[in-house]
């Protein structure tokens, strides 16, 4: 009966391998970012121009042609204009290709809407997740196919992610579509996963690998080349894992560093490698430079201009739309889209760019490097270099756009007017509190009545506060956004104009820097005052006393700045003597070894302010020895460590021994006992040894006859 | 080729006491009854490397290899034999005779490695690149490491044993990461300055370092007199020319510079840099070069690199290191098995080799991988099966002998059984004494019907 039953049961899982499964697609219309800051706060990102076409029809058609059955856009930001767009457009009534939406209003992170769409239920097999600013035409086919094999043979392998070869630069550490340097190891033959890190730690040098990877197979590859695509193919337990850690928000910070480091439940995750196919997402402006030139240059074809737009091809790349009015004299470049309905005036320079409908360009312009979307009005004798416009946006003539200059929405510049490089200017005021999360991107159609009477403020001439007035054009509109300090730094990064020469000079000099203080740094280069030729065995001992020394070392810095309580850093110490193996003499010494390190770290000009520094120091932190000298011995150990630092670190104590020792002495650290034992114990070592004994002299004399007369 | 041969034969090992004793070093032990220092001196008299400096740890050792090399090698090699203080380490010694080296590249072999890799091979990899160091790396062999103790050879079943963790680049010409001693079972920290310049790296536990390098002799001598602290070579010297290939350190003073070309300039100047490649490989250039010309052949620093190569043997080339009482057994074991070419010797009909003085009692049986010393005696019924038997042994009746060693001038007495062992020269075995597993050091006696089990037994 049994084994009937089991028979049965293999049989229909056979039969729901033939069956043709039908793909689903999940696709995030919501980046949950705040990078196309100001201009997603009036329109959804999905919904931006791509070489005048909304990036979600990218992601659709793609999807449609990967013969993808049903696709559940997800809408959240802006919802209701994703909606209305999908209403207006041919999407929803497509045969054999059903697009259905789903909307929310309170999720603020990815993982939030994955737990949203496993309440739905919609999803009950294999599924793509993507996000809807994703430009690709690779075949799914040959993914899919890999990922079935896999999960048949092992139920844990639930996701595969697309991944494709791209080597970020090494001096910016970014790749060409702006997003950071990827570090991953990948299993050369199973294509497993075993690491990523995606917002690399500038300040670590080396990546960790867990030793057990190589348990099971010789041979990890680890990649700085390849770019991660954001298609994923994924097991419905992906879903339930988001439900099951309700914590998890980001996709790959949370979900993908999450599984691997997960060993309990032992999910995998695989990778797929495309290699002549396109695939990339609009992630910031850079990578919306990026692919918008891919685009132009065919790189994802068939989604290109003449296809989806119907526009007409010229060579070197240029595409032009119906209807175009171009003066004879104006020179259209390589590499340019100009939309229908727009107008080019006489000895105009436009190249590189993507030109929307409706715009309107006087005379004697130049262009280069920049994205108008629509209805754009640009005046006479104009200078554009690498600036995204976006629509309605009107620049009087002889204005200037320097590099990196975002304009939003029905922003006006002024005659004459400079914009510096990298501005983002809007109608909308910044945000007071900036949100320092990045996972939101509210200001939601809803809000519209909060945005309504700031536009009325800057209609009434509120504009002089924002514009430095040395700048103020005549008829100017828009706010200038600032950015915070550390933003600063980097909006070159994420920038659509190039990265600046000096920038990269800059950089490769810091990075040049970098590798020198790395090697420094590095604990497993023998540093020439640490290690001594000593036996082998006695080397690893003297390492581990070492890195124990210097991690207590940097637990009392830390104290020291942050003043921190003595009780807990005596539990950092305890916890560290235990992880380390230690004894209590090892954390006396060590701790003692810090104290003084501070003080000849301390500026001072003479030996007499050393030991004032000394004293300082001795008094502040003095009690945190306490715990740790339970005996002479460990006290004798303390002398003998300061014996080694006037020998060997801190050479500058050697004349100061007696005093400290004194001062030592003084504050109760060291009792007499130790010092006279010490002195006792050093009696018969050898001459060299005995300089700080001699020097102490007096001192040890002046004790012995001290604790005689007590007697 | 101007290649300087130094061939490290070490001391007397402690890993392999009680085999080794002040008559026997390390580099004399018996393989398939010639030391295995033969192996690497046939193996670089093959080569054409016939100018050897041989370093022996200990004034005594050296004597003693020095007697064996010039009765063996006369006329044949031109070998110097030199002598340093004992538990110097490999970098020590080489710091000891640094006097003596004077080619512009040296050629650093181990003096326990039995192999049939030419190190011709490795010496041309090195020059292509103009690297500062060549590693050879092979093929892990399948019985484990040498801490899995003195076992039988008979575990093959086991996993292949970890020696090495390297990172390669993608055309495994380039040593980018190597985890060497007891930083194999730490978790394997990667630069990533490094993984950032090449792009890919793979990262292998398969492969061991042979212990044969190649070095340009003026960075070896910098790092060795930098570093006074460095003592293996395979520890510390090549673990740190590969972890600063991308910010040498060395090839820092004009006078190097110039020895090593232009290769200085070159790096300062882009058009040179396009020169000297073209002169050095005519192919497109490593990632050192281009990392070093910066982005768009532009470099606003003067970056210093330098090459670490590796040649990797064939899997199906024999390579093994004498460094442990199971790989004694093992490559014992080999030699006259599976890698007999090496032995040098001409099997019989029977797959063994018996010397024609040896004598043999009736209903004696050699089986096939054996070797049967000059002037050994074998009484009757007794059966060698995959054994070594030295010089001069004198064998009772009814012995069995199986997997195992018996160096020279050993007598067993009879109805002995011994099997997986190791026995060393003048060692006596009395009556029905029973050996599994145990290695017995020179002259001692086993006494009449003891029966031992994995126990190591030496002479006090």
């Amino acid at each position: 009966m049994v084994a009937k039953k089991d028979a049965k049961q293999e049989v229909a899982v056979t039969a729901e391998d033939l069956a043709p499964v039908p793909i689903k697609a999940i696709l995030l219309a919501d980046s949950f970012t705040t990078k196309f800051r100001p201009i997603t706060l009036e329109c959804p990102k999905v919904l931006l121009p791509l070489v005048n076409t909304p990036m979600i029809d990218y992601t659709l058609a793609w999807l449609e042609s990967a013969d993808i059955e049903e696709v559940f856009v997800f809408c959240c930001s802006h919802s209701k204009q994703i909606i209305s767009y999908l209403n207006s457009s041919n999407w929803l009534n497509q045969p054999h290709f059903s697009v259905k939406t789903i909307e929310s209003h309170n999720c603020i992170s990815a993982g939030d809407a994955l737990r949203l769409i496993y309440e739905r239920n919609v999803i009950t097999g294999d599924f793509i997740l993507v996000s809807g600013d994703t430009v690709s035409n690779m075949s799914l086919t040959q993914a899919l196919h890999e990922h079935k094999e896999r999960r048949r043979k092992d139920n844990f392998a639930v996701m595969t992610m697309v991944v494709k070869q791209s080597k970020p630069s090494q001096v910016t550490r970014q790749t060409r579509l702006g997003t950071d340097e990827l570090f991953m190891a990948i299993d050369s033959t199973t294509k497993q996963l075993y690491y990523y890190e995606d917002k690399a730690d500038e300040f670590k040098g080396s990546l960790t690998l867990d030793k057990s990877f190589l348990a099971e197979n010789p041979s990890i590859c680890l990649h700085n080349d390849v770019q991660d695509c954001y298609i994923d193919i994924c097991s419905p337990e992906v879903l339930s894992l988001f439900t099951d850690n309700f914590d998890y928000q980001h996709l790959r910070r949370h979900f993908v560093k999450g599984l691997l480091l997960d060993d309990i439940m032992g999910y995998k995750i695989f990778t797929h490698e495309i290699r002549s196919d396109y695939a990339a997402r609009v992630d910031n402006f850079r990578s919306y430079d990026s692919i918008s030139k891919d685009i132009i240059q065919r790189w994802t074809y068939p989604l290109v201009p003449d296809v989806l737009l119907s526009m007409s091809t010229e060579r070197n790349g240029i595409y032009r739309a119906s209807e175009v009015s171009q003066s004879r004299s104006a020179e259209i470049g390589p590499f340019t889209c100009i939309g229908k309905g727009s107008s080019v005036g006489d000895n105009t320079i436009i190249s590189n760019s993507i030109i929307g409908d409706g715009c309107k360009i006087g005379s004697d312009v130049s262009i280069d490097g920049c994205y108008i979307w629509r209805n754009v009005t640009i005046e006479d004798g104009c200078k554009l270099k690498h600036s995204i416009l976006c629509d309605g946006v009107v620049v009087k003539s002889g204005a200037v756009l320097e590099p990196g200059a975002v304009l939003s929405y029905n922003v006006v510049v002024g005659k004459d007017l400079v914009v510096p490089c990298y501005s983002i200017v809007s109608l909308l005021p910044q945000p007071v509190k900036q949100d320092s999360d990045e996972e939101l991107e509210y200001a939601d159609n809803d809000n519209n009545n909060s945005i309504i009477p700031t536009i009325n403020t800057v209609e009434n001439g509120d504009l002089s506060n924002n514009w430095v007035s040395s700048e103020i054009g005549e008829g100017s509109r828009g706010f200038v956004w600032s950015v915070s300090e550390v933003d600063h730094e980097e909006e070159w990064r994420h920038s659509v104009a190039p990265i600046p020469a000096s920038k990269i000079i800059e950089l490769t000099q810091a990075a040049y820097e970098d590798l020198e203080t790395v090697l420094q740094d590095d604990p497993l280069l023998p540093l020439p005052d640490e290690k001594e030729s000593g036996s082998e065995s006695d080397d690893d001992g003297r390492d581990e006393s070492v890195y124990f020394e210097k991690e207590v070392e940097a637990t009392f810095l830390r104290a020291v700045h942050e003043n921190i309580k003595e009780d807990h850093i005596i539990l950092e110490v305890n916890s560290l003597r235990l992880s380390y193996n230690m004894a209590l003499e090892n954390c006396a010494s060590a701790l003692f070894y810090s104290m003084m390190k501070l003080a000849l770290d301390t500026p001072h000009s003479s030996a007499a302010e050393l030991v004032k520094n000394t004293n300082n120091i001795v008094t502040r932190w003095g009690k945190l020895l306490k715990p740790y000298l339970q005996g002479i011995d460990d006290e004798i150990e303390v002398i003998m460590k300061f014996e080694e630092i006037c020998m060997e670190s801190g050479k500058e104590y050697a004349p100061l021994f007696v005093r400290i020792l004194q001062l030592l002495y003084d504050s109760d650290i060291i009792q007499e006992e130790a010092v006279l034992n010490w002195a006792k114990e050093k009696e018969d070592a050898d001459e060299s040894d005995k300089v700080f004994v001699k020097q102490s002299e007096k001192f040890i004399q002046w004790l012995n006859e001290a604790s005689e007369e007590e007697d | 080729m101007d290649f300087q041969v130094v061939v490290l034969a070490g001391g007397a090992s402690k890993k392999l006491i009680p085999l080794v004793s002040k008559d026997v070093p390390k580099s004399l032990l018996p393989v398939a009854n010639r030391p295995v220092l033969s192996y690497v001196l046939d193996l670089l008299e093959k080569t054409n490397l016939k100018d050897l400096i041989v370093v022996v740890e200990g004034e005594d050792t050296c004597g003693l290899v020095e007697n064996w090399i010039s009765e063996a090698y006369v006329d044949r090699l031109h070998v110097e034999v030199a002598a340093v203080p004992e538990e110097v380490g490999t970098a020590g010694a080489l710091r000891a005779i640094a006097h003596h080296l004077t080619a512009s590249d040296i050629l650093v072999v181990s003096g326990d490695l039995v192999s049939e890799i030419s190190p011709g091979a490795v010496a041309a990899a090195h020059r292509r690149h103009n690297a500062v160091v060549t590693a050879m790396l092979c093929s892990v062999p399948v019985s484990g490491p040498p801490e899995s103790g003195s076992s039988s050879g008979k575990d093959k079943t086991k996993k292949p044993g970890r020696y090495n963790i390297v990172g390669l680049d993608q055309t495994e010409q380039f040593l980018l990461y190597i985890a060497a001693g007891l930083e194999v079972e730490k978790d394997i920290k990667v630069q990533k300055s490094i993984l950032r310049a090449v792009g890919k790296m793979e990262i292998r536990a398969d492969l061991m370092d042979a212990h044969l390098y190649a070095f340009k002799r003026s960075v070896l001598q910098e790092v060795l007199d930098q570093k006074q602290t460095f003592r293996s070579l395979k520890q510390d010297v090549l673990p740190y020319l590969v972890r600063s290939q991308l910010r040498s350190e060395i090839l820092s003073n004009e006078a190097q510079a110039e020895e090593n070309g232009n290769e200085k300039d070159a790096f300062s100047n882009t058009n040179k840099v396009m020169l000297s490649q073209l002169m050095a490989n005519a192919s497109t250039p490593s990632f050192h070069e281009l990392y070093a010309s910066g982005p768009n052949g532009f470099a606003p620093v003067e970056i210093k690199t330098h090459k670490c190569c590796v040649y990797i043997a064939s899997k199906t080339k024999y390579c093994a290191r004498l460094n442990s009482i199971q790989a004694f057994s093992d490559i014992n074991r080999d030699v006259i098995g599976d890698a007999s070419h090496l032995s040098g010797y001409s099997f019989s009909a029977h797959n063994n080799v018996i010397h024609p003085s040896a004598v043999l009692g009736l209903k004696t049986t050699v089986g096939p991988q054996c070797i049967l010393g000059e002037g050994s005696e074998m009484g009757d019924k007794c059966s060698v099966k995959r054994s070594v038997i030295g010089r001069h042994c004198r064998i009772g009746s009814g012995v069995k002998v199986v997997n195992s060693v018996i160096m020279n001038h050993v007598t067993i007495g009879d109805g002995c059984s011994i099997q997986g062992s190791v026995i060393s020269s003048n060692a006596q075995l009395q009556e029905r004494a029973v050996l599994k597993d145990c290695q017995i050091g020179a002259d001692f006696v086993v006494t009449a019907g003891s029966v031992h089990k994995g126990e190591s037994l030496a002479r006090k």
